[in-house]
């Protein structure tokens, strides 16, 4: 195979609105794969909007923590937030998505595997949730330092690592061509006044090292607004998809990317 | 300490979290909590040189560490602290536990040019115990409210956004409306977005005279650690230099077996938790990976 190239999303959060634009959009660019790296549920409204637009386009998914919990039914989302109040507004998704997503749709989220591996233009590729160590690590651009990530891809024997968790996207080439990534999220706007969101085409050669390109999103966040306000979801939630900002989950943030937002 | 014939052992998983006693047990003041039981004269544990430093980030490369943290004592009475600032963030993220007591504006400056140029994140941690010189004062030191907050307003005057850590030394039902006081003096102070963490207080050094010791059935059995997740315990991801050599955790450096080897590479050998304080971490789960009471 002299390319491939795939498209990478990031967690949904129930947002099948930005879903459905991502999915046109990576067909719009011939891919010849589309990943989804986890989270189908949290934050936004109707759950169960998503699992149709992942099932007709051929979609494989890697299980999220929030996956794991819907699939078990688990009493929490297991994000791995520190903060009482980051708890608080986490469990309201929670508890929300969980009554709304269908007996079938929670039994195929537990049945979805840890990571995806496949082999490209000579590559191993390795797709996971947050690290391939733990569903729920959040690997942020400034507290990761590269021979951590050298660590990583060595013990994992791969040549490129996607995650996603943390809702924010970064990258970093690796020595001998290897790549890490964090492609972000499709459920909510990553905290920097833009209300699009982004998802990553994953681009394989084989003379030449891979790359990832970020896709900005554009979608109908009002109707998604309006949408979370008749499900009565909180309207902190309601401001981050309508402004660009987070409201909520801040004291997970490390400083630099906490300083890149507004609260 | 101990019983340690039954005490389970805890494996390192990997090296995520190196910590640095960077100013050794020396600190500008003698908090009654402190589980190192820093101060002034307090001489037991040194200053760590720049040199010793940067052998240490040199030797974590090859070993994959992901995050440095500094602690003492109080970071910033070592004369090299700023240049050791500086070299660390060339190799990754780096957070220091003070208690922002003597913080001078030429040093903040030159970190947040060097922080500005880094990939990386540098987090200040400043612990405080109360939201008033009433309540913090008693335990801190005369005058240390005052001067913690002005500290905490110079980071916030030079872009830096410090987590203030709180060790709890109220009962637990009430660290919402603490949490809401604090962060209400802290905005008021002209820190409009306050972080502010609770923290459990450790049953070690001058802590056993402020409440009490650890009392015998307070040990972590091997039965205890069934089904336990032992990520949560620093000394599975982390280990701390200080000027004897590489010690096992940040919390147990008095202890004589906790000093693990002379260098990383050989301390990262399996630790048996026989001491009061693993009880704590047991509870807890991981007090200091963010934060302890001691540097600060
Ligand atoms: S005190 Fe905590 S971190 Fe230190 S060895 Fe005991 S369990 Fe591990
Ligand atoms: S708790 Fe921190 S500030 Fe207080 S004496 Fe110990 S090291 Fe110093
Ligand atoms: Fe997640």
């Amino acid at each position: 195979m002299p390319a491939f190239r795939a498209a990478c999303l990031g967690g949904i959060y129930n947002n099948y609105l930005a879903l459905e634009a991502a999915l046109r959009d990576a067909h719009r660019q011939g891919v010849d794969a589309i990943y989804c790296l986890g989270d189908l549920g949290a934050f936004g409204p109707h759950p169960d909007r998503v699992f149709p637009l992942i099932h007709d386009h051929g979609v494989r998914c890697v299980q999220g923590n929030y996956d794991d919990s819907i699939g078990y039914g688990l009493n929490d989302c297991q994000c791995g937030y520190t903060d009482p109040r980051d708890n608080h507004f986490a469990q309201i998704s929670y508890d929300y998505t969980f009554a709304n997503t269908s007996a079938n749709n929670r039994c195929w989220l537990k049945h979805l595997p840890q990571e995806i591996r496949f082999e490209a233009c000579g590559q191993k590729v390795l797709l996971c949730h947050g690290s391939p160590r733990r569903t729920n690590e959040f690997l942020w651009e400034s507290t990761t330092s590269t021979h951590f990530l050298e660590y990583l891809v060595k013990e994992a024997d791969a040549d490129v690592i996607l995650a996603t968790h943390s809702g924010i996207k970064w990258k970093r080439a690796l020595s001998r061509d290897r790549l890490f990534a964090n492609v972000g999220v499709l459920g909510r706007p990553e905290n920097d006044g833009h209300t699009h969101v982004w998802y990553a085409l994953l681009e394989m050669k084989s003379d030449a090292p891979p790359e990832i390109q970020f896709v900005p999103v554009e979608y109908d966040q009002r109707r998604l607004a309006r949408e979370m306000r008749e499900e009565k979801l909180p309207e902190e939630f309601v401001e981050t998809i309508l402004t660009g900002w987070w409201t909520t989950c801040l004291e997970i943030l490390p400083a630099k990317e906490r300083r890149r937002g507004r609260f | 300490m101990s019983n340690g014939l039954s005490s389970p052992w805890v494996h390192l998983g990997h090296l995520d979290d190196l910590w640095f006693q960077i100013a050794g047990t020396l600190c500008n003041l003698r908090c009654h909590h402190c589980f190192i039981s820093c101060s002034p004269t307090n001489h037991s544990f040194g200053y760590l040189s720049l040199e010793t430093v940067r052998r240490r980030l040199e030797e974590s490369v090859a070993l994959g560490v992901k995050e440095y943290y500094f602690t003492g004592g109080e970071p910033f009475l070592n004369p090299e602290m700023v240049p050791i600032l500086e070299e660390t963030l060339r190799y990754g993220p780096a957070t220091v536990l003070t208690n922002a007591t003597v913080l001078k504006e030429a040093w903040l400056q030159r970190l947040a040019a060097v922080e500005r140029q880094s990939l990386y994140s540098l987090e200040f941690r400043v612990s405080i115990d109360g939201y008033s010189p009433e309540t913090n004062d008693p335990i801190r030191g005369e005058g240390t409210f005052r001067r913690a907050m002005e500290g905490t307003r110079l980071l916030v005057q030079f872009g830096f956004l410090p987590i203030i850590t709180i060790a709890r030394t109220w009962p637990e039902e009430q660290d919402h409306d603490i949490r809401e006081r604090f962060r209400r003096v802290l905005s008021e102070a002209g820190y409009e977005r306050p972080r502010v963490k609770i923290l459990p207080t450790l049953l070690l050094g001058a802590e056993v005279e402020r409440s009490r010791g650890y009392a015998e059935h307070e040990q972590v059995t091997a039965q205890m650690m069934e089904e336990f997740d032992t990520g949560k315990l620093v000394c599975e991801h982390s280990r701390i230099v200080t000027d004897r050599g590489v010690h096992v955790c940040p919390i147990l450096i008095d202890a004589p077996d906790s000093l693990l080897a002379e260098n990383l590479a050989d301390s990262l050998r399996p630790f048996q938790m026989s001491h009061g304080a693993c009880y704590t971490c047991y509870q807890y789960g991981a007090i200091c990976s963010n934060a302890t009471q001691s540097g600060g």
